[in-house]
């Protein structure tokens, strides 16, 4: 399946991939060739067979409702900008 | 060679137990190894002295008081993938993104691992978010091969499978999304082990693939193995995704032997481009395990074919989700970007994952996305979802007959450098006979049985049901008694 050049640009903005012109170039031949091994799978018929998204029979854990001890060290230590108990982001509201 | 170093990690708990060897001993044998040989191999990311040595003198001040049941691996060394989180130490998952991350917590296969007492010597070396067959998509530069230096060590665990065929560790943990730990372990002649999903907790294992991602070890042989799977295996209240199964003794069966033990061959695994070798040794290996009284089955699993196009959908549609936690914003990279479009913020985005990511994770996360964008969903991940159904199906019909399942790990042994660097799709194939064990979470192993004209290592797979290990370690320890493929060591 051919993937157009629009189709790469308008996934990387999905993704939030800023990709350099050499990787928008090669993404775009690579991912048909994948694409097109991917289509091996309409040889089959599924329409009645339920999917598979996970092995095992598993139902929601509840837990009681109260604080544990924290497990984790200081996460500000790890934080690119961490300011008075925020992570600190680039302006989003004008 | 030292002789602390050629003693596997059930003969050298003997030793310690003994009081005949002391942990500090041991790990500073391996320390001395590990400076040895990592200018070749690159097997580590990061190696963790002090904290070995620390861990090491406590050891040996708990052997010396004696009754250490409830710590089965005490002093013993061993390697974790730099996936797994160790806490105050760094986990850069071969990534750029983590390269200044220090993990402010334990992995539970981690602390699981400590608490048995095991010496955890440094982080292995892995393709970057463990997506790869050969460690060449590490963000550190590729690990290599022991028995050959111009080969691929195999991935996405090829650090972890390359320290232990080095011996500069007694043992290891790595990851298997789809074949991640079997086909690195057949690429050096070791053994690995994927157990069942849900066996081993996934708390702290830096996420890729969630349906599909388990933990295993690295030894040399199987007995080791079952030891280590021992120690981390279990359920676990901080993954909803571990089972409370109940956690059998993995060495129980050991001693078993292969009598009566009905084992499929499945003719799909035989597939077109083999290596000669490979399928020669396979077939010896068949024929030992008749020879030892096991029945032999052929069967037919013809959806096998499939199993490649489902994983590569599955796999990559759950890591761009996974992977769209790593934003600049809570840890790892930030990088300055502006976008007149969307936005100061868009762009702190899209510029940190841009610098912090490297070609093959962006594939991945490009297919990933396009494969749940709004228009494709159905097309390709229901798709692909209804497809891993009757892979499953189909592995639920055959057990019916057979108790374990074998083949070859992988269909040709550890190529070059740069051999398949340019062409996904062959890189992808590495992982075909593995994959649909991932696709129905069932347990597998492989073990070295033999070696190739150019004297690169072929591994063999057995795959068991779920919650199976048992069985399939009894059937590789009846391998193992009757060749002697595990003792060959890497010329270096």
């Amino acid at each position: 399946m051919a993937i157009s050049r629009e189709d790469v640009l308008h996934v990387s903005k999905l993704a939030r991939l800023e990709l350099s012109e050499a990787e928008i170039e090669k993404f775009t031949g690579q991912l048909g060739d994948i694409l097109d091994y991917i289509s091996k799978l309409n040889e089959l018929d599924t329409k009645d067979v339920p999917p598979t998204a996970h092995v095992l029979e598993i139902t929601n854990v509840f837990r009681e409702d109260k604080v544990d001890a924290p497990r984790i060290g200081s996460i500000e230590e790890i934080a690119p900008e961490f300011h008075k108990g925020h992570f600190r982001v680039p302006k989003v509201i004008e | 060679m030292n002789e602390i170093i050629s003693l596997s990690v059930h003969e050298l708990i003997e030793k310690l137990r003994a009081r005949e060897v002391s942990s500090e001993e041991a790990t500073r044998a391996y320390l001395g190894r590990i400076e040895e040989t990592e200018e070749r191999v690159h097997a580590y990311l990061s190696v963790l002295e002090e904290e070995a040595l620390a861990a090491a003198q406590e050891a040996d001040k708990r052997l010396a008081g004696g009754d250490n049941d409830a710590s089965p691996l005490l002093g013993v060394p061993v390697a974790v993938k730099d996936l797994l989180c160790m806490k105050g130490t760094p986990t850069t998952c071969a990534s750029k993104f983590l390269e200044n991350f220090i993990s402010p917590y334990d992995a539970t296969a981690v602390r699981l691992l400590k608490e048995a007492g095991a010496v955890i010597l440094g982080k292995a070396n892995m393709d970057e978010f463990a997506m790869g067959s050969s460690t060449e998509h590490s963000a550190y530069g590729p690990s290599r091969n022991p028995w050959n230096l111009e080969t691929i060590p195999g991935g996405s665990s090829g650090g972890s499978a390359a320290t232990v065929a080095a011996r500069s560790c007694a043992a290891s943990l790595g990851s298997d999304t789809g074949g991640s730990i079997r086909q690195p372990a057949a690429c050096c002649g070791v053994v690995g082990m994927k157990p069942t999903y849900g066996r081993v907790s996934r708390y702290g294992l830096i996420a890729f693939a969630s349906s599909l991602d388990q933990i295993g070890p690295f030894a040399r042989n199987v007995r080791d193995c079952a030891i280590m799977l021992n120690a981390v295996s279990g359920h676990d209240p901080l993954d909803s995704t571990s089972t409370d199964e109940s956690v059998p003794d993995f060495t129980g069966d050991l001693g078993a032997g292969a009598k009566g033990l009905r084992i499929g061959i499945p003719k799909e695994y035989f597939i077109d481009g083999m290596d000669p070798d490979v399928e020669s040794a396979v077939q010896n290996a068949i024929k030992t395990m008749e020879e030892n009284g096991a029945e032999i089955h052929e069967i037919s699993l013809p959806h096998s074919q499939y199993a490649l196009p489902v994983y590569y959908i599955i796999a990559s549609a759950e890591a761009s989700s996974n992977l769209a936690r790593y934003d600049g914003v809570r840890y790892g990279l930030r990088a300055n970007g502006n976008s007149e479009e969307y936005g100061p913020l868009y762009g702190m985005y899209a510029a940190s994952r841009e610098e912090g990511f490297g070609e093959e994770v962006k594939r991945r996360i490009m297919l990933g996305t396009y494969a749940l964008s709004s228009g494709y969903y159905d097309a390709y991940y229901t798709k692909a979802q209804r497809v891993r159904t009757l892979i499953c199906r189909e592995f639920e019909d055959v057990f019916q007959n057979v108790d374990v399942i074998m083949s070859a790990t992988a269909p040709t042994p550890a190529f070059r450098f740069g051999e398949r660097m340019d062409d996904p799709i062959s890189m992808y194939l590495s992982d075909i006979l593995t994959i649909p064990c991932n696709l129905a979470g069932l347990p597998g192993i492989s073990q070295p049985c033999g070696v190739t004209s150019l004297d690169l290592p072929i591994g063999l797979q057995i795959i068991g049901k779920p919650f199976g290990e048992t069985t399939v370690l009894r059937a590789a320890a009846a391998f193992e008694k009757a060749t002697d493929h595990h003792l060959a060591l890497s010329p270096l």
